[in-house]
């Protein structure tokens, strides 16, 4: 007899499946603005503890308390919460427009709208985000025209990507937002080799790496962070954690007991972990990572607590493998909802305007995406002859040879 | 003229790069301090300084992958990954994203960058310092690929790859890189001091990339070769008096077609010949399109020499490594075929 008993496989599993009541017990929520705001040139193990606990800033009544809620500009958070709005009235006219079978594909962000927009709006122009297909909010709360997003989703004549990449992997170098891939965790480490160039270069320009939970189990993570460590270039490193990877919850990457941000610390980056869904804590995290690039102090990376409201992706059914009262059930809220409470109560916004601003919103979106249609939907209008271009920034002889053979 | 051996044409073409443009930045394992575990990058830090020329943690992924992202910034990188065996943990780096970059952002963002990797056997190497791993990249589009096979063309090919606008792996036949080596690994090793082409200009030229070149003249059979494979078809060539044409392809993708069929209408039989495994190997291609664009003046059927569908041994070299002995052999049976 052997005095060992049998080994036991580990597969964790969430705490809830469908039919279950939703279980967010094992998300601890400190008070709000009871988390210290450190200097910017902190060493990265005197702040190991950020890295378990949140940042907030928000409290339930409403109100901005602790050292994270100071000398934030009230236009920084008008303009987010108009942002966050035109976000939201973009995925579900998006979504529509999928369901009329005039795109094949759409993500929404919904829930996570707070991050990508406050995070955005504590950077500078120049500042290179490498984002993943879930920051819409980059772009949607800048002036990057609305009717150039749809045309991508609709991949028509006038897609700037001339109809040869799946909707929603925008490209707008003119607004600091780096081609998306459809391959997971690529970007982090390009980031990383931006912020390197910047600083080889002298420059003061930073750059913004972009994941989700689910993909830090990639390679990439890994060689990002490693390089990171290794030459200190101005980059902050955001993590999504929004809890869910398609249908995997975030412990089949690693972060059931373990928090994300706590992976920084054998990297020597500092590392916080914020309310992702407390618009103000996002954009105070923000400009503390941003500064501390800026000056030369090196990278951070920040995790982002918040939820996965939408299914995946157009092609998902998140009734399959969770509650469906989980999204309501999550604990720190909706992002759009808190920000409102909060500006309300600062007698900044109004019920009148927030409607206002809603519908404001919606017959943007709703025009925009008229016209865009007006120039083809589901790939009407691309041409064949586009998909022969680009491959190389000269037409080498076999690509001619095909091309001439098409006849286009 | 100078005289240079491969590496030193290489380094030189690092050097001039270097001197010409200060957005040519040149990083891997072991190139900085230590100038190359071939020597490729010695003495280049030291004039270059760290910001230009650097050493990286051993992950080829986050090598390809941050010169990318620099490229994307606007520098001109020019990285090495240690060997072509161990090319593959940057393989998504490069199929995925440089290789793309252009096309899937409408040529918003570019990958102007060179990965210059040693590659190919004939020097005990076993299974991870010997592979010739060419065809997992001409297979990518957006890609290109080119193999010196002598100091000229070496330094001349990688200026042309760092001014390159689009991504180029440089494949640099570790056997070559002190002196051209024929498959008589029995015989004494020779250096390009004693040989013609290792005579290079001082200062800046290219080699266009695209273009093959005739190595040598021939009238009976076409040998489409690079890399080391060139001086092993010549060997073969002067043991069995064949008057073959050796085609040095020099460029992979893209590929000078129009050399291929020259040479093959000329001649009317062709052999493909590379280190490479066979099965879906360059060759393959290379047979492909004799096929398609020379059939009617094909005298007998394209013959491919290559290296066997195994992973590269260590004890069997000599079996493995296409050699003149057996390039000869496959020359003359194909002479005898009517």
């Amino acid at each position: 007899m052997s005095e060992y008993k049998p080994l036991k496989f580990n597969v964790p599993e969430p705490t809830g499946r469908p039919g279950d009541q939703p279980d967010f017990t094992y998300v601890q929520i400190p008070e709000a603005g009871s988390v210290r705001r450190p200097e910017i040139d902190v060493p990265a193990t005197d702040i190991k503890d950020l890295a378990t606990t949140m940042i907030r800033v928000m409290n339930t009544a409403g109100d901005a308390v602790g050292p994270w809620a100071e000398d934030i500009p009230d236009e920084a958070l008008l303009n987010g919460l108009k942002a966050m709005l035109r976000t939201r009235a973009f995925d579900e006219r998006m979504m529509t427009l999928q369901r009329q079978g005039k795109t094949s594909f759409y993500m929404k962000c919904t829930g996570e709208e707070a991050i990508a927009i406050g995070h955005k709006a504590a950077l500078m122009k120049g500042d290179m985000n490498f984002p993943t297909y879930r920051q819409q909010g980059l772009l949607l709360s800048t002036d990057y025209p609305i009717v150039d997003m749809i045309c991508q989703i609709l991949s028509n004549e006038k897609d700037p990507l001339k109809g040869r990449q799946l909707p929603i992997l925008y490209s707008a170098r003119s607004h600091d937002y780096f081609t998306v891939s459809g391959n997971l965790g690529t970007q982090f480490i390009h980031a990383v080799g931006w912020a390197m160039a910047s600083a080889i270069k002298g420059d003061t320009k930073i750059s913004s790496a972009w994941i989700g939970d689910g993909s830090t189990a990639e390679n990439d993570f890994h060689s990002a962070l490693v390089n990171a460590s290794v030459y200190k270039p101005p980059v902050i490193f955001n993590i999504v954690n929004n809890q869910w990877a398609i249908s995997s919850f975030r412990g089949i990457a690693g972060g059931d007991k373990a928090t994300f941000a706590e992976r920084a610390h054998g990297y020597d980056i500092p590392s916080l972990r914020v309310d992702g869904n407390d618009f103000l804590a996002v954009f105070a995290a923000s400009r503390w990572a941003a500064e501390r690039a800026r000056r030369g102090f090196g990278p951070t990376l920040i995790e982002w607590v918040t939820y996965r409201v939408a299914p995946h992706s157009t092609s998902d059914d998140p009734s399959k493998y969770r509650p469906k009262e989980e999204s309501d059930a999550w604990p720190l809220g909706d992002p759009v909802l808190r920000l409102k409470n909060h500006l309300i109560a600062r007698e900044l916004w109004s019920d009148e305007r927030h409607k206002q601003a809603e519908s404001e919103y919606d017959e943007e979106i709703r025009v925009a995406t008229k016209e865009a249609e007006s120039y083809g939907v589901m790939g009407a209008g691309s041409s064949p002859k586009d998909m022969f271009e680009a491959v190389f920034e000269d037409l080498p002889p076999h690509l001619r040879e095909q091309r001439q053979k098409m006849g286009v | 003229m100078p005289q240079m051996s491969m590496i030193e044409a290489i380094r030189d073409a690092m050097d001039v790069k270097m001197a010409a443009d200060e957005n040519v930045v040149v990083f891997g394992e072991d190139v900085g301090y230590f100038g190359g575990v071939f020597r490729c990058t010695h003495g280049l830090q030291q004039k270059y300084g760290t910001n230009r020329v650097f050493d990286t943690p051993i992950n080829e992924s986050g090598i390809v992958g941050s010169a990318i992202g620099m490229a994307a910034y606007g520098l001109r990188p020019c990285v090495e990954i240690q060997f072509a065996d161990y090319i593959y943990p940057a393989y998504d780096q490069i199929v995925s994203e440089a290789a793309r970059l252009r096309y899937r952002s409408g040529e918003q963002f570019t990958a102007p960058i060179t990965i210059r990797t040693p590659v190919g056997g004939g020097i005990f190497g076993g299974q991870t310092h010997s592979q010739s791993p060419e065809s997992l990249f001409t297979h990518i589009a957006g890609v290109k690929s080119v193999i010196p096979s002598n100091p000229y063309d070496a330094k001349g090919l990688l200026i042309a790859a760092i001014e390159d606008p689009d991504p180029v792996i440089v494949f640099e036949p570790k056997r070559l890189y002190n002196g051209p080596f024929d498959g008589h690994h029995d015989r004494p090793a020779s250096n390009w001091s004693k040989h013609p082409l290792g005579d290079v200009p001082e200062g800046h030229y290219t080699v266009e990339i695209g273009k093959a070149t005739t190595f040598r003249e021939g009238e009976d059979v076409t040998i489409l070769t690079y890399g080391t494979m060139v001086y092993v078809a010549e060997a073969a060539v002067n043991e069995t008096g064949i008057n073959a044409e050796i085609i040095d392809l020099r460029s992979l993708l893209p590929l000078d077609v129009d050399a291929i069929v020259k040479s093959v209408e000329k001649t009317g039989r062709c052999m493909v010949l590379h280190e490479a495994t066979q099965t879906s190997g360059f060759g393959a291609e290379l047979a492909a399109q004799v096929q398609e664009r020379c059939f009617y003046h094909l005298e007998s059927p394209v013959v491919r020499v290559a290296g066997y569908d195994t992973p590269y041994p260590h004890a069997q070299e000599w079996d493995y490594f296409p050699g003149p002995a057996r390039v000869g052999r496959e020359l003359k049976a194909m002479m005898e075929t009517v």
